[in-house]
């Protein structure tokens, strides 16, 4: 096995400490339950799942509690046994701070498991669409943040063969180690999850990139690959430098290939999954385990005792936080995810859900002070460091102008929103904001078009209607017309005349018979 | 508990507009001490009223456009834009030209455009020329670099000639100043002179021009302090020295007698200065990698034409503010392709 397999480089990127030694020390704890679970029906990319119980039901530990509504959509399943006690509008994670349906569950604290699918003991002899049943039905979905469902995303549809399986257990954003813990303690479910897309997907081969801050990690890895001993993947190791694990640089990294601007890895004959996402598969086809529970690192400056933490789905962050030691005095900011790409939450009264990889807590000394925004001086070090290659001090520059015909020229859909750039600005310009308003502001005007596309459309149709009907009804009428003018001149005086001598033969038979009538009776 | 929300990320390096400015001053700084060591006190003069007044001037504009003064002050771009105009004056130069040169750069090239990061041109260059072109005599009075022959004039001499305009009771200008050596070779190439000719003159050093070789040495110093800091990249200076090099040496390759050696061009008038700490203005120029590159060896190109061939003995000042005007053009034509846009094998 190849001690040190060669990785290619993308550009810019950022050398960031990491702060992982933080969190990364200790054994994950498993937490123990809540009073009460809240999990949002929205807990992934696509269509809400929709509930199929009721307030009052009682449900037991995996029972599906909604359904997937849609290709594109994801099934829920209870964490635990007990009563579904609300079905209501709950506080959400998510950057607008608003609430968003959910189920409010209330253990029994019996956590009973209820039926379970079968688990599939023989996966490699199993036909792929069986295996992408049971990942959809588990509610599996991307654990690294992005929370597309896992079923959809390894259905490549056959657009071209995969040939290379990048798991992603970069980890590549500062402060998150759950991956870390994950493939120390859970390393021989890894593989076999990769065995399991492996062969879901056809794949030649399979590709785990880590960054070289985590050596445990890559240790366990590589001596776990030895003794199941066939080949199943092999650990790539890439320099710790933000964002390597960003979908398409790791990509680029490990085989040198550029994912296309604005395709997807599929193009080029790659499948990317999230390493956390991979033992969701393991236990989902080989136990029939649905997604319940997920590992999350509670760490920061702003926290007691920092460490990882096996939580059930729905564990409110504030009860995460409290078995982590509480605050301390210092904390000032609450980040969703990594410092780099996570959201500031408002409140900690929010659930944690399927992509929740950590809660964030930094002292107000250490989050960046709200320094003024100072104007751009144009010093090109956003470019440097951006993994895209854009240009985002032009991008911020027409953003700003609200130009966003510009902006789509100098390709703001390529941008990753990684923060690299805003990172390194010595102006502090929040250019990443600046960005995420152009996409929506794009995006709206998009919907705006589309809605006066089909206005315009539909006149233009009632316009066209109006117009043949007029038509018509003229060509009507001109036949009718048409049809009395001929009437006279040909077939018309012939019946006429017809008619008349056929009424006198009448007449005159009538008359020809009464004189009949008359003689006979003479005749008598 | 209730926490305060900002958008990602939520770390930021430890970079500020400031720290590149302090960089840029300290770079100066070897440079500014041979150009004192060569010239004298009137550098240093120059220096405390070009910066005095661009500070007053910065301060002024931002009061009348009701824009906070203390943040923009301690950005240090008004005095990097001074120190830069000062070195690149007549040490003896009359003190309302400087303070003039001064408050136009700030108010009229900077301030009047929107302030820091939106003028089109390099402040302390427009400074520069709207001098060179309105006063050419007091603005062409150098001082021969003689420090060993103890002819530079003394403090009280400097500033009573700096601030009365006039020389010395008991001295002339034509005693006391001397031409740069762009100029002297200039001047003796229009009479038909050969190189081996004007090499004897006393102007000469090893090199370059005699003294001019040793601080733009400091000001290459300085200048590679500040690539190694990344707080400028390598292009701007590399295309632009590169690009000089090349065509006076294309030249001297031709006509060794007619034309100066390469190096003369390099280490004689402000060519390091102006690639390491000029045209590397961020706000002014070109700032995509392919379009650096063209906009330095433009400017490169024109400093040897305009020596060589046009009105004035010394180009970079021209040059930079041509290439100004061009650099919105060239970044839009150099845009880099982005990440899934080039052929994979490209890195």
């Amino acid at each position: 096995m190849a001690e040190a397999r060669p990785v290619y480089s993308f550009h810019g990127g950022l050398l960031i400490d990491d702060h992982k030694a933080l969190s990364n020390t200790e054994p994950t704890q498993t937490l123990v339950l809540p009073p009460r679970l809240t999990l949002p029906l929205q807990q992934h990319i696509g269509h809400a799942a929709e509930p199929v119980v009721q307030v009052g039901d009682q449900v037991l530990k995996g029972q599906m509690i909604a359904r997937a509504v849609d290709f594109i959509s994801s099934p829920l399943h209870a964490p635990t046994s007990g009563r579904v006690v609300e079905i209501s509008a709950q506080p959400i994670p998510h950057p607008s701070g608003l609430s968003d349906a959910c189920i409010v569950l209330e253990p029994d604290g019996e956590d009973t498991w209820g039926e379970l699918p079968e688990p599939i003991s023989d996966p490699l002899g199993t036909p792929a669409a069986d295996l992408r049943e049971r990942i959809r039905a588990s509610g599996i979905v991307g654990m690294g943040g992005a929370a597309f469902p896992t079923a959809v995303k390894v259905n490549t549809g056959g657009m071209r063969p995969v040939d290379t399986l990048v798991i992603n257990a970069a980890e590549c954003e500062p402060y998150i180690t759950c991956d870390d813990r994950l493939m120390r303690e859970r390393t021989a479910d890894v593989l076999d999850g990769i065995a399991i897309l492996r062969h879901l997907a056809a794949a030649r081969q399979c590709l785990i990139g880590v960054e070289d801050n985590k050596p445990e990690a890559i240790a366990a890895l590589r001596q776990a690959i030895i003794e199941r001993g066939d080949q199943v993947a092999e650990v790539a190791v890439v320099p710790s430098r933000y964002p390597s694990g960003g979908e398409k640089q790791l990509i680029k990294l490990l085989t040198g290939l550029e994912v296309p601007s604005k395709g997807l890895p599929a193009a080029i004959g790659v499948l990317c999954q999230n390493v956390a996402t991979t033992v969701a598969v393991a236990d989902a086809v080989l136990r029939g385990r649905p997604l319940i529970e997920r590992i999350v690192t509670v760490t920061g400056s702003g926290i007691a005792r920092p460490g990882n933490f096996k939580a059930a789905l729905g564990t409110p962050a504030a009860f995460l936080i409290e078995r982590a030691g509480g605050y301390r005095d210092s904390v000032g900011q609450l980040i969703f995810g990594g410092p780099m790409m996570g959201f500031a939450l408002s409140t900690d009264q929010v659930p944690i859900t399927k992509p929740a990889n950590c809660l964030l807590a930094v002292a107000s000394a250490e989050a960046p002070q709200a320094q003024p925004e100072r104007p751009c001086i144009r010093c090109g070090a956003c470019a440097e460091a951006c993994p895209a290659l854009l240009l985002p001090q032009q991008l911020y520059w027409h953003a700003r102008a609200q130009d966003f015909d510009k902006v789509q020229d100098y390709n703001l859909f390529d941008c990753i929103e990684c923060g690299c750039c805003a990172y390194v600005c010595p102006a502090n310009i929040p250019l990443v904001h600046y960005y995420r308003f152009a996409k929506t502001e794009i995006w709206a005007q998009e919907r705006d078009r589309r809605k006066s596309d089909l206005a315009r459309r539909r006149h233009e149709a009632r316009d066209a209607r109006l117009v043949r009907l007029e038509r018509e009804r003229k060509a009507r009428l001109r036949k009718k017309k048409e049809a009395l003018d001929k009437k006279p001149a040909s077939a018309a005086a012939d019946p006429k005349k017809s008619a008349i001598e056929a009424a006198m033969r009448r007449v005159a038979a009538k008359k020809a018979a009464q004189q009949a009538e008359t003689k006979q009776p003479s005749d008598d | 508990m209730q926490f305060a929300t900002r958008s990602s990320p939520h770390l930021s390096g430890r970079q500020s507009i400031t720290l590149v400015m302090a960089q840029v001053l300290l770079a100066l700084i070897p440079g500014t001490a041979a150009m004192v060591w060569y010239f004298g006190y009137g550098v240093l003069i120059n220096l405390a009223l070009a910066i005095t007044t661009a500070v007053l001037a910065e301060a002024a504009v931002l009061a009348l456009r009701n824009r906070a003064i203390g943040p923009t002050l301690i950005d240090l771009s008004a005095v990097v834009s001074a120190w830069l105009l000062a070195l690149a004056l007549p040490p003896l130069l009359p003190w309302w030209q400087t303070v003039l040169g001064s408050a136009f750069a700030i108010v009229i090239a900077k301030q009047l455009f929107g302030g820091i990061g939106f003028n089109p041109f390099n402040p302390a260059m427009a400074g520069y020329v709207l001098l060179l072109v309105s006063f050419p005599v007091t603005m062409t009075r150098w001082l021969p670099p003689e420090i060993a022959s103890g002819q530079l004039p003394s403090l009280a001499e400097s500033l009573h000639i700096i601030f009365s305009g006039s020389p010395p009771v008991d001295q002339t200008w034509d005693a006391l100043s001397s031409a740069t050596p762009l100029d002297h070779m200039r001047t003796e190439l229009s009479q038909d002179r050969t190189m081996s000719e004007i090499r004897k003159s006393p102007l000469w050093g090893n090199f370059g021009g005699h003294g001019w070789e040793w601080i733009a040495s400091c000001f290459l110093l300085g200048g590679l302090f500040l690539i190694w800091r990344r707080v400028i990249n390598w292009r701007i200076p590399f295309s632009m020295l590169g690009a000089l090099l090349a065509i006076a040496a294309l030249f001297w390759v031709i006509d060794p007698e007619g034309y100066p050696m390469p190096f003369f061009h390099l280490f004689s008038g402000a060519a390091i200065l102006g690639a390491f700490f000029i045209a590397t203005d961020p706000v002014s120029g070109a700032t995509t990698p392919r379009g650096q590159l063209i906009f330095g060896a433009l400017i490169g190109v024109l400093v040897f034409v305009i020596r060589t061939w046009g009105g004035y003995p010394d180009a970079v000042a021209f040059s930079v503010l041509l290439l100004n005007m061009a650099a919105p053009t060239i970044d839009y034509y150099t845009q880099p392709k982005v990440f899934g846009q080039r052929r994979s094998d490209e890195t």
